[in-house]
């Protein structure tokens, strides 16, 4: 298929300035091609809620030193599995002082922060970057290819011979181009998330870090009998504490979001780490969830899709990492769309450098050797039973009863797996899919 | 007072009311709504899942059956069309460019 630059406004149009836009952006226009990328929010960020960790090492070959001018909050050296029953909780620690040095690990950020630092290397790479435009469809010629974007902008429609779609979890280009049809609400979670104040040092104290280190806590359980999870993330002088809500289950049943926020914030494992913290912002999001088996046909001719649009975002159960996959994703269709305007050729088998990176990448390597853990994660068993039964045991194996003896390990476990309904077949084939699954 | 009561009540402070809560999001609001409810379609729908799964709290069940809903303070996050089984209830786009939900410590 031949390119015809002159009736072009760009080499390529990359829709929407999240991690992956930015990404693609920075990579199509440092390969020497011009570039348009288009933001729908006021500024790239102003849209976009997470958690609050970004593991940003993808950027090594993007933003060299990026850790020298990245908006970091708290580099984290701390992560907590949180287990929590009705009234105990189990807690899993891991610090690692190295991760508060170069190249570190993780940074907790806010979005709109990062994101527009993010898009500020693509402005420099020589992308033009253009806010408050609302993409609104895919424009197309007589024979149905790809001709670029209209937007909500009076005479608004830009042309490019390549458009990468890195318009996120609700991508309209994506369905549009008949690529993602999905709409399975089973397969996405919302997420909600207070930005929660308390002084710095106050947050020092309770999670016990200092400086601009920082904590990371997940949390299964505590999520009102909605399957999903919660977390906890310290920032510098505020906490982001929220859940992820499978979408069906929480539509099934009459807790609304916010009274779950609630809940949580009552466990008493919980309320000592936020009393007295002021709620300063309130947002909630949706996520592509089921990785893998969403996945959609990701390169079409003149056209590729990144990122949340992708549904490449990893969310399974400890790990919820979606602007590193977004980040990777976006670099690898930016190089690859680069390289199909070098050889002249914006077919799908032009641009099929795409998919070759994505495979021999951490992007889909780790989506595949993870397929089955969100499944896993999310499940009646491991949601409802297994935070009661952990707890149930540990607390019992902790517990001085005298003048009884100590039971056996054994025993209690027998027993606690029959107070929580779980078959031990059942036990079995999750403990084996989740052995497979992460190891 | 027992022992019980005494952490119960230093574990409870005051929610906030969900107005207050929305009212710490930046909302720039276009006149023209981004989401529009087909009131027919709603009338006829015995599940309701819009209502208890919105973060934004903006389908309201009214008394003669319908939902109200108003479009000023919306996440934009697509919880509302993902779990409304109804075809054609929710009509759902984004709003006008530089509109809408601004975040800025999230
Ligand atoms: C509650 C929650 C917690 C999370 N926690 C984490 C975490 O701790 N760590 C982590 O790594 N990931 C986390 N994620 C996942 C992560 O946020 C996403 O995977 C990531 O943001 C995806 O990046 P993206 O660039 O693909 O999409 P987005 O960040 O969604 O960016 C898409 C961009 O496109 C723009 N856009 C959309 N449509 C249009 C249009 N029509 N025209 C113009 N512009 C448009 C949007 O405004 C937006 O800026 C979390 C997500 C949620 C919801
Ligand atoms: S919007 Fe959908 S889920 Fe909500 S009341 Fe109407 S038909 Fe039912
Ligand atoms: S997009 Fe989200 S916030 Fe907006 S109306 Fe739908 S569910 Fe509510």
């Amino acid at each position: 298929m031949m390119t015809s630059p002159t009736q072009h406004d760009a080499d390529i149009i990359v829709v929407g300035a999240g991690p992956a836009g930015s990404c693609a952006a920075i990579a199509a226009a440092r390969a020497g091609k011009s570039v348009i990328l288009i933001e729908r929010g006021p500024f790239p960020g102003s849209k976009n809620m997470y958690g609050g960790v970004v593991y940003p090492r993808i950027l090594d070959e993007l933003v060299p030193s990026w850790w020298e001018t990245m908006p970091v909050q708290r580099w984290v050296v701390k992560r907590s599995t949180m287990l929590l029953s009705d009234s105990g909780a189990l807690n899993i620690d891991f610090r690692a002082n190295s991760w508060g040095a170069p190249p570190y690990n993780g940074a907790t950020a806010y979005r709109p922060d990062f994101d527009n630092w993010l898009a500020n290397h693509a402005v420099e790479a020589g992308a033009r970057l253009v806010c408050s435009t609302t993409v609104t469809g895919l424009l197309r010629d007589s024979n149905g290819r790809i001709q670029g974007v209209s937007t909500d902008r009076p005479d608004g429609d830009l042309h490019a011979p390549i458009v990468i779609a890195c318009d996120g979890v609700n991508s309209f280009l994506a369905k549009q181009s008949g690529l993602y049809p999905h709409t399975d609400a089973s397969n996405f979670t919302l997420g909600v998330k207070e930005t929660l104040a308390l002084p710095k040092h106050v947050i020092d104290e309770r999670f016990g870090v200092r400086d601009n280190l920082g904590v990371d806590i997940e949390i299964l359980g505590g999520t009102s009998g909605v399957n999903g999870g919660g977390f906890i993330y310290t920032n510098l002088d505020t906490i982001a504490l929220g859940v992820v809500l499978k979408l069906p289950k929480l539509a099934a049943q009459q807790k609304r979001p916010e009274q779950i926020i609630a809940e949580l914030k009552r466990h008493p494992a919980i309320a000592p780490l936020i009393e007295g913290a002021e709620v300063k912002e309130y947002s909630a999001h949706v996520i592509p969830e089921a990785g893998l088996d969403m996945m959609p046909t990701m390169v079409a001719d003149g056209m590729l899709v990144a990122g949340d649009a992708a549904a490449m975002c990893l969310a399974a159960g400890i790990w919820l990492e979606g602007v590193n996959f977004a980040m990777a994703s976006g670099m690898y269709a930016g190089q690859a769309a680069a390289e199909a305007i070098a050889k002249n050729d914006v077919s799908s088998r032009g641009l099929s450098g795409y998919t070759d990176r994505l495979e021999k990448s951490f992007v889909l390597r780790d989506h595949r050797k993870l397929r089955k853990v969100p499944h896993l994660v999310l499940s009646d068993r491991v949601q409802h039973k297994y935070p009661a039964f952990v707890a149930g045991v540990v607390e019992r194996v902790f517990r001085v009863d005298n003048p009884h003896p100590k039971p056996g390990v054994r025993r209690i476990v027998r027993e606690e797996r029959k107070k929580a309904g779980i078959g031990l077949l059942d036990l079995l084939r999750d403990g084996w899919t989740g052995m497979r699954g992460f190891g | 007072m027992s022992s019980t009561a005494r952490i119960e009540r230093d574990n409870a402070w005051p929610e906030i009311s969900f107005e207050e809560r929305i009212g710490t999001a930046e909302f720039r609001i276009h006149e023209k709504a981004h989401i529009t409810v087909n009131g027919d379609s709603c009338r006829g729908c015995t599940t309701r899942e819009c209502v208890v799964a919105c973060p934004a709290n903006l389908f309201v069940p009214t008394s003669d059956g319908g939902i109200l809903f108003n479009y000023e303070n919306c996440f934009e996050c697509g919880t509302c069309y993902l779990v409304c089984n109804k075809e054609g209830a929710i009509s759902w786009t984004y709003p006008e460019g530089g509109y809408g939900i601004v975040f800025h410590r999230t």
